[in-house]
């Protein structure tokens, strides 16, 4: 990457940053909430998730934009499909490889990024009508604001549902000892709903542009 | 057949696809604001869901698996083509898809014209592709199991999308705090009617 001054201009920085916040995947534009739910009950395989979807997003954003010129737009999801399948293929061979527990421990979801609809919807939405340099950016942007909110939810449910953090001890023995418990609650699937709700609720809260009307 | 109730039973309930699995959810918070469109999604989800996962299972455990191929010629007896399944079960979805609305456009115009986009939506919709990934990692005995299976999962999809919608029609006439309303409120619903979906977990079947 060099550092030309039109790569990282204010328009393309913009498409890294906004995904962070104001148009987060996740809590604003209500996308990819499936695997984003169901892996955060620890801190390690929402990392290796994040990760898993950070490559395969700016990949085939990349592809799917060199390409927009040739795709018949009537069978674009199946080629879509294909592309994203295929980069989800070789990300599982490699976790199967080199991270075994983790890609047991993340069981059918790793297939799932297939249907993710982030990265369908950035595909349709920006990819097909952008330069493969913006494309990759946008995959980043958004892969990183996905990432951000699966690491939020995990480091709290870890934390209060069994008192770790990425497997070590946070929580001291003496906590225990005074009476703390682990809050069952936090490593049962429904609240991984309901910190995402408050999420939701905080950001609302300091960005009044985003409250939806009733 | 009482081991095929069971596991009919026990997808819609305990391993039910939303509440346990979070699959679907996508369509499922962007569909349900009204009953009369969720009841529609609901239906072609169990639909497509009843004929993909059986076909899936048959190319699964006659194309894919390791040795799976042996029926071919017994040369082929260690071919593992278990990397593929990935993409075999994402064309057989989006295929599957494409022949349902023709078939349903044919035969029934009015279901047709009711269910309208969601149909080829379901292509992308992660609980029939989970559905499939499902299926392969239980390792179901015979066909009548997994479909049976699939027609639950579609059943208890189909459930919980129809109760969220009821839900979100009344909430409209509550005061929520703002920055709550409308995204925010439905995850909290949706988690509090999980923690509800949880009582039958300790049900053995």
């Amino acid at each position: 990457m060099t550092e030309k001054e039109p790569l990282f201009s204010a328009k393309n920085l913009k498409l890294l940053r906004e995904p962070l916040g104001s148009s987060n995947p996740i809590t604003v534009q209500v996308l990819g909430i499936c695997s984003a739910l169901a892996i955060t009950v620890q801190l390690k395989p929402a990392i290796v998730m994040t990760l898993s979807v950070i490559v395969v997003m700016s990949v085939s954003n990349v592809v799917i934009s060199l390409m927009r010129k040739m795709i018949p737009p009537r069978i674009r999801i199946i080629v879509q499909l294909v592309v994203i399948a295929t980069m989800v293929i070789l990300v599982d061979e490699v976790l199967a490889a080199y991270a075994y527990d983790v890609s047991k421990q993340l069981s059918v979801f790793v297939g799932l990024i297939i249907t993710n609809c982030i990265i369908m919807g950035r595909l349709e939405a920006f990819a097909l009508a952008n330069k493969p340099w913006p494309s990759f950016l946008d995959g980043l942007g958004n892969a990183f604001g996905y990432g951000l909110i699966l690491i939020i939810v995990s480091f709290f449910r870890e934390l209060f549902g069994s008192g770790t953090l990425l497997g070590y001890q946070v929580v001291p023995e003496s906590f225990y000892e005074a009476g703390y418990a682990n809050n069952g609650l936090f490593v049962l699937p429904p609240m991984a709903l309901i910190v995402v709700g408050i999420i939701i609720w905080v950001q609302r809260a300091k960005n009044n542009d985003l409250v939806e009307s009733n | 057949m009482e081991n095929l109730i069971n596991i009919f039973v026990k997808s819609i309930f305990i391993d039910n696809m939303i509440f346990a699995y979070f699959l679907g959810m996508c369509s499922y918070l962007a569909v349900s604001k009204t009953v009369k469109t969720s009841t529609g999604l609901g239906i072609a989800v169990i639909f497509v869901l009843g004929f993909t996962v059986p076909i899936n299972y048959l190319i699964e455990n006659y194309i894919l698996q390791e040795g799976a191929l042996s029926w071919l010629s017994p040369a082929l007896a260690d071919v593992d083509l278990s990397f593929l399944s990935f993409i075999m079960f994402i064309a057989v979805i989006a295929s599957m898809v494409q022949l349902v609305e023709m078939v349903i456009e044919k035969f029934s115009p009015t279901l047709y014209s009711s269910l309208g986009i969601f149909l080829p939506l379901i292509a992308v919709n992660c609980a029939i592709l989970g559905g499939a990934l499902f299926m392969q990692e239980r390792e179901y005995a015979n066909i009548a199991e997994a479909t049976s299976f699939a027609l639950g999962s579609g059943v208890g999809w189909f459930l919980a999308i129809v109760g969220i919608a009821a839900i979100r029609e009344k909430i409209r006439y509550s005061n929520v705090p703002a920055p709550l309303r409308g995204l925010g409120i439905t995850f909290i619903i949706t988690g509090l009617m999980g923690i509800a979906f949880m009582s039958f977990m300790g049900i053995k079947l």
